[in-house]
């Protein structure tokens, strides 16, 4: 069976990425961690957008509001008992959660469930919106949990942001998270579920007249895909080792937006070169951000916001004159790779002869 | 006495000022087929949505018999739940899911019937496995009766139109249905094809033990294959009967070749 | 109750103060919720880049005056000449080339220019807020009826309804107005008839683009702190004035503008203590209307064919 042969390919692959990951955390220096966790987090996230937006079909802007759930639910519950008072210096702590501590995994996993029930909360009205209005309305609530976490000042130290969370720079710990959570998700997608899901995307009026319930299904997906991003947000927080309001500005969805038009809407494997190719290339984009002498001539042109000038540009670029992007809506399969690796020609040849 | 399947009762569609649909009466028994007749915008295809729950009617109720024999009220049920309960449709402009294979439409219309939840699907538990082994079972065996097996592979869209058209049907049959409504099966086949199409249709409907109810513009076909037949003019019952008599009513021939130039 | 207690304790002096704050706002929010009412009614998409273009024209009307020393008069003139072309030319480049594309490409391509002109603005202007030039009486503070408001929160209402005529009347009594109404109910059956679409489009993005350069000279003046970010919360709470309005209504996004603007003026009046919540109005409102009456105040119902 070539099922049976996929697993011990994806296991063994997942073996040997680990491997490279603790090679990583051992010997590479710690911006490069930084880049690579950064990466492997955005990847997590990517894809739970993917899910809604290239899967289900639903075009949805929220995820900067979920993660920002995540990563408060890390702020809030690890960061040391005693290093609170310190952290919530203008307003105290509530007196509720000041001694509440949480291991970062529960935290994590809190986290998530709360960003997919908040999401559950949001959909049943925002879910029978289509199109444009979804994305204006999801957008609208992502900017709405912000505005709540800047107000609760107590519980979230407001707009001064939470400091002193345990930096977790660990490859290996964020390569474990990322590797779960592109298993479940891609095992969902492959399930009878995520089939509904495509044919939601495809034609909802069939898909509705086929026995799909609508309402079920875009609420399932969009509860997963905040459940992911409240963990990569998480993630993200701890990663960064504080969090802050202005952290989570809806204009942050726009890289994961970013991350799957150039991966592919609709592809597991897609979001995943999306966010090596997006992460990678914002890093290597500051460069632009920084003055640039050629032969002892300050080139006017770089300076601060130039990075991002470009990087608006890509993404128009991308839906302008490749909107399928890397993958459109197929994956990268093990079929695939063997078959390269026996006939590494074929794919050219091919290439040529279905040229759309 | 045999088995009353669908009733509607003064079913009556307004748009506006427009009056789509009225005072439709309609009994479908079982095992019949049954055509829906009536001139382009006589609103045969508004009585379907109104039957399958895309629209839901203005006035009147729905009746629908299940297979254990009550009879529940379908109307303004959503379209899933009466899905469920054993109505599957075809569209006009064929509503395929154009981007995925063949095998991937059929076995989509095998999800109404899972019972194992999304969680028990994603992590594989062993019920869903089983369910997922039937269900992928049942559509090939389904692929491989209508000759669409070869095809499985090929993304919807790239299929020929009338082979389209076939494959709407055998999706519509995944879901198991009791009671199949096909608007306008016919629409673009010539009249070889649309003579296949009759066999078929009569074939599936003792094989799969379905009842029938069709919109279509092909007399032939029409003429051939119906128990009884209602023609719809500007949302109005104009007449019910077998073929003979309505090929010989008065009403219908001037619906058809009269005012109208639509017609 | 509350409610009712704070009105009480509110002074009619302390009202009309409110009231002229949220008239005037509104007024902005309704100019800004034509353009995109408009773009929405022809094309049936969101143009993100909307709020922006109030930006730009934010900035330009700052340099005009400020960096070249033009009269205020003759800058703001400029200033929406300048900005109508900036939205012709933005539908060209990034909504144009995807006319056939599907929705969500559209969409994406919108957010994209949004982004794009923000981080421009960024870049070329620095992110430091900048302070709108004073113009001679509009910025100064007058005395009427005891309570003390700024000039042009008197000019504000009235310019308002003044292009909100003019529109309408280009909209219903000229040939251009009628090829846009044409376009906008079908645009297949408008290109048959021989309507040229890509210049009546051109025409919308220019009249839409030209109100939202009127809306930001007197967002200048009224608000005069300027970043590269000014357009992005008007821009959304506009787009939902148009919603609640009904998409595609003119009417109906003056309402919706003036519904927001007084709203989320008084809101933060008689409740002081959900201040911090008052960006979330807009997008609480949108939901409530979206749930009881999903086309909006004004809008025609439609209904998908099948």
């Amino acid at each position: 069976m070539n099922n049976k042969r996929n697993l011990i390919l994806t296991l063994v692959a997942i073996v040997v990425l680990f491997g490279v990951a603790c090679f990583i955390q051992a010997e590479v220096d710690s911006y490069i961690r930084r880049i690579v966790n950064l990466c492997l987090i955005y990847a997590i996230i990517g894809l739970s957008m993917n899910v809604t937006n290239g899967f289900a079909g639903q075009f949805s802007l929220g995820q900067a509001g979920f993660m920002a759930i995540g990563a408060y639910m890390v702020g809030i519950f690890t960061v040391p008992v005693e290093l609170r008072a310190d952290v919530f210096y203008a307003v105290p702590m509530n007196p509720y959660l000041v001694n509440i501590y949480m291991p970062l995994g529960v935290a994590l996993v809190l986290g998530g469930v709360l960003a997919a029930i908040v999401a559950g909360l949001i959909g049943t009205p925002v879910l029978r919106l289509r199109g444009d209005y979804l994305a204006i309305a999801t957008l609208g609530f992502s900017e709405i949990i912000r505005i709540v976490i800047t107000n609760a000042t107590s519980v979230t130290n407001g707009a001064l942001g939470i400091k002193n969370i345990p930096p977790l720079n660990d490859v290996r710990y964020i390569f474990l998270a990322t590797a779960i959570s592109y298993i479940l998700i891609t095992l969902l997608l492959n399930s009878s579920y995520g089939r509904a899901f495509k044919a939601i995307r495809e034609d909802e009026i069939a898909a509705e007249a086929m026995g799909v319930n609508l309402f079920y299904h875009k609420n399932l997906a969009f509860m997963v895909s905040a459940f992911f991003a409240g963990i990569g947000g998480g993630l993200y927080g701890a990663l960064l080792g504080t969090v802050d309001p202005k952290n989570f500005l809806f204009t942050l969805t726009y890289n994961f937006l970013l991350i799957i038009v150039l991966g592919g809407m609709g592809s597991v494997t897609g979001s995943m070169f999306g966010a090596i190719i997006v992460t990678g290339g914002l890093e290597y984009l500051r460069i632009f951000d920084e003055p640039l002498e050629l032969m002892g001539v300050a080139i006017p042109l770089f300076r601060p916001g130039l990075r991002m000038v470009v990087f608006s540009i890509l993404l128009m670029v991308c839906v302008l004159f490749w909107r399928h992007g890397i993958m459109g809506t197929n994956e990268l399969t093990w079929e695939k790779i063997i078959h390269f690796i026996k006939h590494p020609l074929d794919g050219f040849r091919k290439k040529g002869v279905q040229g759309k | 006495m045999i088995k009353t399947i669908l009733r509607t009762q003064h079913v009556t569609m307004q748009f506006g000022g427009v009056i789509a649909v009225n005072d439709l009466n309609i009994v479908v028994k079982e095992h019949e087929i049954i055509a829906l007749i009536g001139p382009n915008g006589a609103g045969k295809t508004t009585a379907f949505n109104d039957i399958t729950g895309v629209y839901t009617p203005t006035k009147g109720t729905v009746l629908y018999t299940k297979r254990d024999g009550t009879e529940v009220d379908i109307t303004g049920k959503k379209p899933s739940e009466i899905a469920k309960l054993g109505i599957a449709r075809t569209f006009q402009n064929i509503r395929l899911f154009k981007d995925l294979s063949v095998y991937e439409n059929v076995l989509i219309a095998k999800h109404l019937h899972l019972q194992s939840n999304f969680l028990s699907a994603t992590l594989r538990l062993p019920g869903y496995k089983k369910e997922e082994e039937a269900m992928r079972a049942d559509v090939e065996r389904l692929l491989k009766e209508v000759n669409l097996w070869e095809l499985r592979n090929e993304k919807a869209s790239s299929l020929p139109y009338g082979k389209q058209r076939y494959l709407e049907i055998v999706r519509a049959l995944a879901t198991e249905p009791q009671l199949l409504l096909l608007d306008e099966p016919a629409a673009g086949m010539n009249p070889k094809e649309t003579a296949e199409l009759t066999e078929f249709i009569r074939q599936i409907r003792d094989q799969f033990n379905l009842t029938i109810f069709m919109i279509e513009h092909h007399m032939d076909l029409v003429m051939e294959i119906s128990d009884r037949i209602y023609v719809l003019d500007f949302g109005t019952t104009i007449a019910t009967g077998d073929p003979a008599a309505i090929q010989n009513n008065e009403r219908v021939i001037k619906a058809y070749l009269g005012e109208d130039e639509d017609a | 109750m509350e409610l009712f207690q704070a009105i009480a304790n509110m002074t009619g002096a302390g009202l009309a103060q409110h009231l002229v704050n949220g008239i005037s706002l509104g007024s902005l929010y309704a100019l800004i919720a034509i353009g995109y009412t408009m773009v929405y009614g022809i094309l049936l998409m969101i143009n993100f880049a909307h709020g922006d273009i109030v930006m730009m024209a934010c900035y330009f009307a700052f340099f005009g005056i400020t960096a070249f020393h033009i009269p205020w008069y003759l800058t703001f003139i400029g200033t929406i000449a300048v900005t109508a072309l900036l939205g012709v030319v933005i539908e060209r480049t990034a909504y144009r080339p995807l006319r056939d594309a599907p929705k969500n490409s559209v969409l994406i391509s919108a957010i994209g220019a949004s982004f794009l002109l923000e981080n421009l603005a960024n870049y070329i202007f620095s992110g430091r807020p900048m302070h709108f030039p004073d113009i001679p009486f509009l910025s100064s503070m007058i005395s009427v009826g005891g309570v003390q408001i700024q000039a042009i929160c008197l000019f504000i209402p009235v310019v308002t309804v003044i292009c909100l005529f003019g529109l309408l009347h280009i909209v219903n009594h000229t040939k251009t107005g009628m090829a846009m109404r044409a376009v906008s109910k079908d645009y297949e059956i408008a290109r048959v008839m021989g309507v040229n679409i890509d210049n009546i489009i051109s025409i919308t993005f220019a009249i839409g683009s030209a109100l939202a350069a009127i809306g930001a000279i007197m967002w200048g003046i009224r608000y005069p702190g300027i970043t590269p970010y000014l357009g992005v919360m008007p821009g959304l709470k506009c787009f939902i004035a148009a919603v609640i309005g009904g998409i595609g209504n003119i009417k109906g996004a003056v309402i919706g503008g003036f519904i927001l603007g007084l709203g989320e003026i008084l809101i933060v009046a008689f409740f002081p203590q959900f201040s911090g919540y008052r960006d979330a109005f807009a997008f609480i409102m949108l939901i409530l209307i979206l749930f009881y009456k999903p086309t909006g105040l004004l809008g025609e119902k439609t209904t998908e064919k099948v």
